[in-house]
């Protein structure tokens, strides 16, 4: 293993950087497949089902930056401070444009 | 054992190039800014869709009837496996001193990325052949808008993959040509969370309502 620089430290550091990702592609397949089956074969009411998909995505999204990006609470800068922050002012713009035009609309009808 | 410190986003080179690890901070952290950016224009568009797709689809066909839900399931499972070859590219990159796995795990994930552009295109002309075109209706004009500028992401992340392929072959495993790895790395993993967004609310929403 000489010219692979695999010390015995980073066998055990290769483990987990490798589990991670594994961890990360089986949930990540999962929620997916979960969401798309919810859909195909119209499990739950509709309303419920909305709601049920829109959180798997969430679920899924947060597999993603954390098993996938590897963003955690350990790191060294603000980087998920700074995606918590992003995702205010995306909740914000989304949240606020549909809530106004939603109510436009109805209001037009 | 105790955890490295993670100085950025992505997989940290850490102790098995303590060099690269450390110029690194600065330049993901950077790229890190633009990706967020990036989000906030992706979202702009969600926002439009997600009042188009209801209110704007005038006379024109709605989501379920456009929607083809097993091309977008296949689309969606192409871009999740491209997203975990590409964490092993990234783990080849950290750990394996031979460039052979870390160029085969990027030319599997360029292919399944393909797949899916390949297959994106041609649902495009499927709908475009049922007369479901961007100036149907205005639900159609942000379908193709949102999806679309996420497809072109994805293109752009092909070429920039064959161009770090050619200079690892001329300038190999350099810490620049490390660096520019794992910030494509982190472009591939966020479009992957865009496309969670896309798969979700605009084809299953479109079709469960």
């Amino acid at each position: 293993m000489k010219g692979d620089a695999m010390t015995h430290k980073h066998v055990e550091t290769y483990a987990r950087d490798f589990r991670s990702y594994c961890i990360g592609g089986v949930l990540a397949l999962a929620l997916t497949a979960l969401a798309f089956w919810l859909v195909m074969f119209e499990i739950l009411p509709d309303f419920e089902r909305l709601i049920a998909i829109s959180i798997l995505a969430v679920a899924q999204i947060i597999v993603h930056f954390r098993f996938f990006l590897h963003i955690s609470w350990y790191s060294h800068r603000d980087d998920l401070q700074l995606v918590l922050f992003t995702s205010l002012i995306l909740f914000l713009m989304v949240g606020g444009t549909i809530w106004i035009l939603f109510n436009l609309h109805e209001r037009m009808m | 054992m105790k955890r490295e410190p993670l100085l950025h986003p992505g997989l940290n080179l850490g102790s098995t190039d303590e060099y690269a690890h450390n110029e690194a901070e600065p330049v993901i952290f950077g790229f890190w800014v633009f990706l967020m950016a990036d989000l906030v224009l992706f979202a702009i568009l969600f926002a439009t869709y997600a009042s188009m797709s209801v209110q704007g689809q005038a006379d024109g066909p709605t989501p379920t009837d456009v929607f083809d839900l097993p091309s977008a399931f296949i689309e969606t499972m192409l871009l999740l496996a491209s997203s975990i070859t590409f964490g092993m590219a990234s783990l080849a990159l950290k750990y394996k001193a031979d460039g052979l796995h870390l160029v085969f795990w990027l030319g599997l994930t360029f292919c399944l990325g393909a797949g899916f552009v390949g297959m994106e295109v041609r649902d495009f002309w499927v709908m475009t052949q049922e007369g479901a075109v961007p100036q149907r209706s205005g639900f159609l004009s942000a379908f193709f808008l949102l999806v679309a500028t996420h497809g072109i992401h994805v293109t752009a992340g092909l070429f920039w993959m064959i161009v770090l392929l050619v200079q690892l072959r001329v300038l190999g495993r350099t810490t620049a040509v490390k660096l520019r790895l794992m910030r494509l790395a982190l472009f591939w993993h966020m479009l992957d969370i865009v496309w969670v967004c896309i798969f979700t609310f605009v084809y299953l929403f479109g079709v469960a309502q």
